[in-house]
Formats: structure tokens, C-alpha cells, sequence
């Protein structure tokens, strides 16, 4: 580490998945909260064991579901019944078994829209630049790089004693990960 | 050691569904090499050449459709929908079975669909773009297309709710969206994988793009496979709903042959069976042509032809109920759709549909059959060719003879409706090149987390 970039955070590398799931759990342990892990799947634990109990996601995609419904029924409604009232034959104007299946149509498309787009934000991407993908080795994160990182804004952060923590953890090896 | 010979666990005795000898830097490599490997193959841009030559048969087609009208089609006024419609619907139900792959064998956690789910769902995208061009084309004046997207137009007219073609627009609009979706979010972490890998700058670039900035966080998995699961549990039900509407186009209206409620699960069933079968139609040749035998096996290949067998019987079934009914209904009009289909100007049609349908399938019931990927490669296009004449023989078939015989009329293809037809098949064929050239044809991760379950069910 040099002057001119401070510390974004430190990066310890792991040989395998059971390991870094065991190292997030003493992480959490020790009091680290602003903690990642990386690995190249989803690893089952692995967010819990960081301290992550639950995600916005069914909520957000439950907003977007009803939100859909209730667009694709109001706008029929309002077409057939107030808009352009069209006699078809005498069928009633507010026809709401044929609104069905435009109903369900819009409500799984407004449902995905907030799953994806949610995800997305929730996730805080798109992130053109990041300061973890100027560490060399942390291409294997794509590949077969198990990684932990703990970010210099954490209120326990000591480079000093980070350090010698993720040591304690038996890592392949310690990164310092400049600020860029 | 011997208990282990005595009881092999369920895997081993069906044959793996992964190569055991692959770990995850080995299957990275494997997958990403197709895409990123400078230099294209010889036999790519053949295959490609000649699809992309058929896109231009299909727009030639296209701008003579446009320049002289309907009228270069065979159709007339009893059968006002036939090639247009057969094909929308043929290419429709093959995209089903995309869907049905990533979406509910996710749900039944089925992971043997992790190494066909990618491809499959390429395969769903381009065959509804496929479809969606004949809705567009059939119309008489197709710059009018827009009439169906309920917006505060200037001339007060909007689309009419009660009618199943609006809720076809919704159906098939949403499930075009939804399918790009998922195959978006599906391939995230994937473009990330080539991102990192790529050696050329400009590739590396365009793929970090597309990757958003992916970076395998443990926070953004958890969210990520949030959404993924939520995705396949509303695309399931989507699926169903989609192909449920494409028959209410039909089941809605009162032509005989047409006006019968076993439509939406027999139109289902039809689609996942002619979908499965185009997914053997290409993965065989792929898997072969790129040494892809460890990742899809023969026990994928053996899985999807009992799928293609079990949505074959429901397809029996459907033509069973339909000619039952027809004499069951008493309905002099619906007892003489069937006769005309028996024997019938057009009876080629409904004996081939049988012979490809129901009669040589059945040779999926032998194990042999199922092992051979030439036979399955085989049997999956005359089951390609048996759905397409299902479609026509609902559709013009069904017309051709309607109520009154003085309005009765034969249909013939005209030159134009084949080479339309030849060429979405081109278009279709392009983007796959093109797919699985410039993408990772097999979802690298979920291959990785495969590896992770099959090592732990051997320890277990």
C-alpha cells in the first residue's frame, strides 16, 4: 500500500468452499459486518453466514405482481366500460371472466419486470468499475477463486489486525485491495 | 468399498449426468474456449451461410408479401388461416419446451436439465421470434399492426378485451418478454466468466458490459438465486397459460373441428412434445460437433426422449378425445370434420400426422432406441414434421369443409408460404449460430454447483 491509494479493503483467498464458508462464519463471529464473499456459484449458507437473514426479493416481486394485475384489470375496465362502450352481441360491458387472461398476463409481466429489475438494483449494478477488479487474482472468482474481503469502512477495521485475522483463517494468501 | 458396488447410488447406476473427470476450472475453460477460441470453424460459416441465406429468402419473401398483398398466398374465404397460422403455432409450442426445461424441471429440481437449460431457452427466444413474424405478416395491412397495443389513439378505437386475439397479444408479448428475461439474468453471471477470460481487449469489454459488473458476491447470489426461482415459478404457469391462450384462439370460435374444450391441455401437451423434440434435433448434432458428450449425456438425451414419450401419449390422448367427441356430440357438422380427415381430400395429412404422432414414437418405449442419438436424432424431426401437421390439419383442414358446401374450397400452398416458412427456419438456425458462437451455450455456473452436489452426493 502506497500514499497516493488508500485501502479499499483486504481480499483472503481460499482453497476450497467449505473453507470460506467457515471463514465468513468466524468473520461474522469476530464482529467484521462489512464483509463479501465470492465464489464462482451460489453457495448455499454462505450470505447467512455473513449475517444476511433475508432479501427484499419476494416482497418486491409480490408489489410488482400486484401492481401488474391491477394495470391490465383497470385499463380493461376502463376501455370496455368507460372509455369505448362496444354492445358485442348484449354481453355485459364489464365482461370480467374474458379480463382473466390479460389480467394474469400483465401481472407475471409486471411480477419478472420488478424480479429482474429489482435484483438488479437491489444488487446495486450496473457497476461498470469496482475496485476488486484491479486485484489480478480476483479473476478466479469466475473460475475457481473462493475469496472473503473485508472493507476498509468496517468500524472495527485495523489493516494491522485484519490482517493477521484472516491469516488465523489459513487463506492461500492475504490481498490488500487499493482504493481505485 | 463393496457395499459401494452393491448399492451404486442412483446416479451411477443411470449413468452420470456429468463428465466425473471435470472440476471447476476444467468446465470454465471447456465452455468458455467455444466461445472465446479467435478463429471460427470451418463448418460454422457453412452451417451459418446457408441459414443466413435463407433469412434473405425470407425477407424476399416478406417484401413481395408486402409489395403485392395477401393474394400471393393460396388462401381463400373458407380457409382464411393455413400456412400463416400452422406456423405461428408450430413455433410457438416449440419454444415451450425452453421454458418447460429452465423453468419447471428448476422447480422439480430435476439438475439434470442444467447442461440443455441454456440452449434450450436460446431456443424458446428465437423460435418466438419466429412466430411473432406471422401475426404481423398475415394481417392484410400489416403498417397497422399497432392497432393491437391499447394506447389513447387519436381515432377513439380500442382493442376489443373479449376477443382471444388481444389476449394472444398479451400472452405471447409477455412471454417473449419474460423468456428474454430469464435468459438475461440467466446468463449474467456467465458474461462475467467471459469477461475475465476473454484475451481480446474489445471482447472483454463487450462482455463486461453485458455482465453489468458482475462479480460473484455471496450477497448478490442470494439475491440473484431469489429472483431466479421466483422467475421459474412465474414462467411456469405463464408457459401454460400461453399455449392454453394460442388454443382459445380456436376453441372460442364455432367451427367444427375448432369448438372443443379438450384445446388448451391437449394444445399444451402438444407443445411440450414438439419442443422436446426440437431440443434433441440440436443438441444432438451440438453436443457432437463440439465434444460436448461429459456435460450432455446420454442421460440427458434418454430423460428428454421419455419427456418426448410421456407428452406424446397425452397428445394420443387429445386425438382420441377429439374424434370421440365428434361422434359423441351427435353434431352432424362435428361427426363429418372427422370423416373428412379420414378420408378427405386432405386424409395424407391426418394419416402422416398419425404415423409421425402417435405410431413411430412409440419406439421410445425401448431402451435401445432411447441409448442411440442417431435414432433420437432421427425420430425427433419426424415428430417435428408430425406436430407441424397437426397444426394444419386443425387449421386448414378444419376449414377447407365448414358448414355450408357451397362454400366448401380447396387450399394449396402457393410458392411464397413455403419459402416464408423456409425462411424463419433459416432465421431461426442463424440466431442459433450466431448464439452459440458468441455466448456460452451450457450455464457455466449451475455446472459448477452440479459438480459441488454430485461430489456431495458421492461422499454421502
Amino acid at each position: 500500500m502506497n500514499a497516493t491509494s488508500p485501502l479499499y479493503g483486504m481480499l483472503a483467498e481460499f482453497d476450497d468452499v467449505d473453507r470460506l464458508v467457515e471463514a465468513a462464519g468466524r468473520t461474522r463471529d469476530a464482529g467484521y459486518r462489512k464483509t463479501d464473499a465470492y465464489a464462482p456459484f451460489p453457495v448455499h449458507g454462505l450470505a447467512e453466514a455473513l449475517g444476511m437473514k433475508r432479501t427484499a426479493m419476494p416482497l418486491v416481486i409480490l408489489l410488482g405482481g400486484i401492481l401488474g394485475g391491477l394495470a391490465g384489470y383497470s385499463l380493461q375496465y376502463w376501455v370496455s366500460v368507460i372509455e369505448n362502450p362496444w354492445n358485442v352481441g348484449g354481453r355485459p360491458l364489464h365482461s370480467w371472466p374474458a379480463f382473466i387472461p390479460v389480467t394474469f398476463e400483465t401481472t407475471v409481466l409486471g411480477a419478472s419486470l420488478a424480479g429482474v429489475l429489482g435484483m438488479l438494483a437491489l444488487n446495486g449494478l450496473p457497476t461498470p468499475h469496482h475496485p476488486l477488479f484491479a486485484v489480478p487474482q480476483f479473476e478466479r472468482a469466475s473460475r475457481d477463486g473462493f475469496f472473503l474481503f473485508i472493507r476498509a469502512t468496517d468500524p472495527k477495521f485495523d489493516p494491522v489486525a485484519v490482517r493477521q485475522f484472516l491469516q488465523d483463517l489459513h487463506p492461500r494468501e492475504v490481498i490488500d485491495v487499493p482504493q481505485t | 468399498m463393496s457395499t459401494l458396488q452393491e448399492n451404486p447410488p442412483p446416479s451411477s447406476r443411470r449413468g452420470p449426468i456429468i463428465d466425473p473427470d471435470y472440476n471447476f476450472g476444467s468446465v470454465t475453460d471447456k465452455i468458455s474456449s467455444i466461445v472465446l477460441t479467435p478463429g471460427t470453424h470451418m463448418g460454422w460459416w457453412l452451417g451459418f451461410g446457408a441459414s443466413f441465406l435463407l433469412v434473405m429468402v425470407m425477407l424476399w419473401s416478406i417484401a413481395v408479401l408486402f409489395a403485392r398483398g395477401i393474394g400471393v398466398w393460396g388462401l381463400n374465404v373458407p380457409v382464411g388461416w393455413a400456412f400463416d397460422i400452422t406456423n405461428f403455432v408450430w413455433w410457438i409450442g416449440i419454444g415451450h419446451a425452453g421454458t418447460l426445461i429452465s423453468a419447471i424441471l428448476l422447480l422439480l429440481r430435476q439438475d439434470w436439465r442444467t447442461s440443455i437449460n441454456r440452449f434450450a431457452e436460446a431456443m424458446t427466444l428465437f423460435a418466438v421470434s419466429c412466430a411473432l413474424l406471422y401475426p404481423l405478416l398475415h394481417l392484410g395491412r400489416p403498417s397497422y399492426f399497432y392497432f393491437l397495443i391499447p394506447y389513447p389513439a387519436t381515432h377513439g378505437v380500442w382493442p376489443q378485451f373479449r376477443s382471444p386475439l388481444i389476449w394472444d397479444f398479451f400472452a405471447v408479448g409477455t412471454y417473449g418478454t419474460v423468456s428474454l428475461l430469464f435468459w438475461y439474468v440467466g446468463l449474467i453471471p456467465d458474461l462475467a466468466t467471459l469477461r475475465d477470460r476473454a484475451r481480446n481487449r474489445y471482447a472483454a469489454i463487450i462482455y463486461g458490459i453485458l455482465a453489468m459488473g458482475w462479480r460473484n458476491s455471496a450477497r448478490h447470489w442470494m439475491r440473484y438465486q431469489k429472483a431466479y426461482l421466483l422467475l421459474a415459478g412465474l414462467a411456469t404457469p405463464l408457459v401454460v397459460s400461453v399455449h392454453t391462450i394460442v388454443s382459445f384462439d380456436f376453441a372460442a370460435g364455432i367451427v367444427p373441428g375448432w369448438h372443443v374444450t379438450i384445446f388448451p391441455p391437449y394444445f399444451v401437451a402438444g407443445a411440450i412434445y414438439s419442443g422436446f423434440a426440437m431440443v434433441l434435433t440440436l443438441a444432438i448434432p451440438l453436443r457432437a460437433a463440439y465434444g460436448l458428450q461429459g456435460l450432455v449425456t446420454e442421460r440427458h438425451l434418454d430423460n428428454m426422449a421419455k419427456v418426448m414419450l410421456t407428452a406424446g401419449l397425452v397428445v394420443a390422448y387429445g386425438y382420441l378425445m377429439e374424434a370421440f367427441m365428434s361422434w359423441y356430440s351427435g353434431n352432424v357438422f362435428e361427426q363429418y370434420v372427422m370423416l373428412n380427415r379420414l378420408q378427405g381430400p386432405y386424409r395424407y395429412t391426418y394419416w402422416a400426422l398419425l404415423i409421425c404422432n402417435i405410431i413411430i414414437p412409440q419406439l421410445l418405449w425401448s431402451r435401445a432406441v432411447r441409448s442411440s442419438p442417431i435414432a433420437l436424432f432421427i425420430l425427433s424431426l419426424i415428430i417435428n414434421v408430425g406436430m407441424w401437421l397437426e397444426r394444419f390439419v386443425i387449421i386448414a383442414v378444419s376449414l377447407h369443409r365448414d358448414f355450408l358446401p357451397s362454400s366448401w374450397d380447396m387450399y394449396t400452398p402457393t410458392f411464397w408460404e413455403w419459402s416464408l416458412y423456409i425462411g424463419t427456419i433459416g432465421l431461426f438456425l442463424s440466431l442459433l449460430f450466431l448464439f452459440i458462437r458468441l455466448l456460452p451455450m451450457i450455464s457455466i455456473f449451475e455446472v459448477r454447483e452440479l459438480l459441488v452436489e454430485e461430489a456431495h452426493r458421492e461422499s454421502e
